[in-house]
């Protein structure tokens, strides 16, 4: 548990105060517009990103329990979620007693999750597998007695129930492909689920005219099981995509934006929708910006890394421009909004990442261009066979029984299992390393990528300085440490840490001056700790390193140097893709000293500082252009447009909402090793995919001249489905050894 | 073969029992997160008596 309470302190500078607004603003009015009168609910949501065991189940119900108001806590470890029954309460008053305990927590949007509908269509799968299940137990029951020499009346009685037991099973059962399949039809296409229900319907009605002429051959068994392997194969399909869409869910209802607004002296918090251009608003130090606007009161400084790469905060002063994401970090801000949603920068950006997205949209998955070949093919099989029979017999009963069984037999049961089967092992696989999938499709994509394009700041860093050196004497390290901690900016946060053995001294008349720094008293001298210009320093040679400097009166001032920390994993990450044979680039908007310093260090040859949101978005689609497919792994608001127009996309969870949305797949921990793996473990899941293409391909080339020769039985048709069935599960589960 | 009126019926509704014991599962939520119920089988918070609801 240790490390999961070390956790929080990452909240001084991390990028987890606010909320992208844009992309939430436009949803968010809508939502508030359904609502119509914003009530408090009483079950509240909340994400638990590090529930994972017996212990902290107990610890969080019973911690929530005990806080006044609440009635009732239940976590669902699956999902990671708390919901709780709290009347009157709000996720502000649950938030810091989780927090307390060592928990992280962040709000969830019950609205936005929408869970009931999703959940629902799950349990409708599975009961319909359970009532097909039921009835291809009971049917092979009685078909095992027919295939073992049942004669006549005992055959005849057996057929019947078995009739009676599948034919409302088929009914019931297989809605969904029938549903699919008047779908497509209605659009003039040939989906997987046409030749799918072709099989069901013409099974059952061959048996029933076979059972009431007392025939041989009826195909109840078929049908029905043919029903269950596909419902398990569209049940693995519907919850991978659920996992992935309450990612996705979950990412934009986490944090619901609000801004304060000042109206006639008094302080209203309000949604960030409900903003508009020339309102005023306050914004604490260490809060996020909200809209565009022009600062009209307070000095502070301002960190841009999320939307330029910059490391290096910036001085803000009434007059100067501020664009919404950025964060406020030392002294308090009024801001007079002159782009709010829509039509700040945000949006704009949000406006490239869509257009880049829809593009994306158009890949085609191996299993939409297996279906895409076969459903054709298996139409022109089957009724070939049944023109063929018929002029080579003139026997409609039995070209009618051989057409059947050529459907039954090619009937795609081991393809329907293939792709489901395989997703579903792969991405519990990359979940259990600390990757979620966002997209059904982007493990695919994620296999074919041979181009790496790395973000700096808070991808390959983690975006927090940390103390390099210190040049100070030993007797003033107390007072630098004892400054550094009164402030909360991140360089003296850095210090106060790097120093944190030394002990405090004590000093008087401590004041932050926005902008500039902290100054103090000590010993009846002037203390102060700040940017270079205010202490009038000389200017330090342009390197890689973030500089502060430290100054007593009567003595000349000391500079302490600050590096960015690499992210755990990133060199490991960075040295396997080059091993792979990956080629790996470095695009940053940071100072080209920073960007070249951390491409040596890591062994990155390619890199280019001083880059644009739109560049870096460019750069990606020349690559994509010249035949690279590209993965993009980056986390600022800046990376956005690029992360949806590479061919793939990562972002770790620290990254701005806008990000997170943009991306495919969402590192959950903080180590970077993961991305690399997640290639290699893509490779192999579409191997698998494209193996079990082949082996159930190979049954059917087996199976089908059979059935076209007039040989197949019931009893075959049952074993060829089964095996193909059962082999290609097993070859998907291989992957997760 | 007149033991079958016996035996098929049996085996009938010895499935649709286990049929409907699945419906009951199903209904009364208790799919909605295995590994949680999994997990909570360790804490010993209810091992005297049942928890109240």
């Amino acid at each position: 548990m240790a490390e999961l309470s070390a956790a929080p302190s990452a909240a001084v500078f991390a990028p987890r105060l606010g909320a992208c607004p844009a992309c939430d603003a436009v949803p968010l009015a809508q939502r508030l517009a359904d609502r119509a009168e914003a009530q408090a609910p009483a079950r509240l949501i909340l994400s638990l990103p590090q529930a994972h065991c017996a212990i902290c189940i107990t610890d969080i119900e019973d911690a929530l329990a005990a806080h006044p108001g609440v009635r009732g806590a239940r976590v669902n470890l699956t999902l990671r979620r708390v919901t709780v029954d709290a009347p009157g309460l709000t996720a502000a008053d649950l938030i810091p007693v989780l927090a307390r305990i060592g928990y992280e927590a962040h709000e969830l949007d019950p609205d936005a999750l929408a869970t009931t509908t999703a959940d629902r269509a799950g349990r409708d799968l599975l009961m319909r597998i359970g009532v097909s299940g039921f009835a291809m137990m009971n049917v092979m029951v009685l078909s095992v007695a027919v295939w073992s020499g049942a004669e006549a009346a005992t055959r005849d009685l057996f057929h019947w129930i078995s009739g009676a037991i599948a034919l409302p099973t088929v009914a019931f059962a297989g809605q969904p492909f029938f549903a699919s399949a008047w779908a497509s039809l209605k659009a003039r296409r040939l989906g997987m689920d046409v030749p799918i229900s072709l099989a069901l319907i013409l099974a059952s009605a061959i048996s029933v005219f076979e059972t009431a002429h007392s025939g041989h051959h009826a195909y109840f068994d078929a049908a029905v099981m043919l029903c269950f392997f596909l419902l398990i194969g569209r049940y693995l399909d519907h919850r991978t995509r659920a996992i992935a869409r309450s990612a996705a869910a979950e990412l934009t209802a986490l944090e619901v934006p609000r801004a304060t607004r000042l109206q006639g002296g008094a302080e209203h918090v309000v949604p960030v929708a409900e903003l508009r251009a020339g309102d005023l608003i306050r914004v604490r130090p260490g809060g996020r910006i909200p809209a565009d606007g022009e600062v009209v009161d307070g000095a502070s400084e301002i960190d841009r890394a999320l939307l330029t790469g910059e490391t290096l905060p910036v001085p803000a002063q009434p007059g100067m421009m501020l664009s919404a994401g950025e964060v406020n970090l030392t002294g308090p801000l009024v801001i007079r909004v002159t782009a709010a949603g829509q039509d700040s920068s945000l949006a704009r950006l949000t406006a490239l990442v869509e257009a880049a997205e829809n593009a994306r949209g158009r890949y085609t998955s191996l299993a939409e261009r297996a279906a895409r070949g076969y459903s054709p093919a298996v139409h022109a099989l089957a009724f070939s066979s049944f023109l063929g029979w018929f002029w080579f017999s003139g026997d409609l009963r039995l070209a009618v029984n051989i057409a059947a069984a050529v459907l039954i037999i090619t009937c795609p049961c081991a393809l329907g299992l293939a792709v489901p089967a395989v997703a579903t092992s792969a991405s519990g696989r990359l979940f259990r390393r600390g990757l979620l999938i966002k997209d059904g499709t982007a493990l695919e994509r994620l296999a074919e990528v041979d181009t790496v394009v790395f973000d700096k700041t808070g991808t390959l860093t983690m975006g927090q300085p940390q103390l390099l050196a210190a040049d100070l004497p030993e007797g003033l390290r107390p007072v630098a440490r004892a400054l550094a901690q009164a402030s909360s900016h991140p360089l003296a946060q850095a210090l106060a840490a790097g120093l944190a053995e030394v002990e405090p001294a004590t000093l008087t008349e401590v004041t932050e001056i926005p902008g500039k720094g902290i100054t103090a008293c000590w010993n009846g001298r002037m203390v102060r700790l700040g940017r270079a210009d205010w202490l009038d320093a000389p200017e330090g040679p342009e390197d890689a390193l973030l500089s502060s400097w430290f100054g007593i009166e009567g003595g000349a001032p000391c500079r302490i140097t600050f590096s960015d920390r690499l992210r755990p994993g990133a060199a490991e990450c960075v040295a396997a893709l080059g091993a792979a044979g990956k080629r790996v680039i470095l695009l940053s908007g940071d100072r080209p000293a920073a960007v070249s310093h951390l491409a040596a260090e890591l062994g990155i040859a390619e890199w280019q500082a001083g880059v644009s949101p739109t560049g870096k978005a460019e750069r990606v689609g020349a690559l994509s252009e010249a035949g690279a497919k590209v993965l993009m792994v980056g986390d600022g608001l800046n990376d956005t447009a690029a992360l949806a127009r590479a061919h793939a996309s990562v972002s770790p969870a620290s990254a701005l909402d806008a990000a997170r949305v943009a991306s495919d797949m969402v590192l959950t921990g903080q180590d970077l090793a993961p991305v690399a793996e997640a290639i290699a473990i893509a490779q192999r899941a579409t191997t698998r995919i494209r193996e079990n293409f082949v082996i159930s391909f190979g049954y059917n080339v087996l199976a089908v001249p059979i059935a076209l020769a007039g040989f197949a039985t019931p009893l075959l048709a049952a074993l060829a489905m089964s095996i193909s069935s059962v082999t290609v599960t097993l070859n998907a589960l291989r992957l997760n050894r | 073969m007149d033991i079958l009126t016996i035996l098929i019926p049996v085996s009938l509704g010895l499935g649709a029992a286990g049929l409907l014991a699945f419906i009951w599962a199903l209904r009364s939520r208790q799919f909605e997160d295995p590994k949680g119920d999994g997990e909570r089988i360790l804490s010993d918070r209810w091992d005297d008596r049942p928890r109240p609801d």
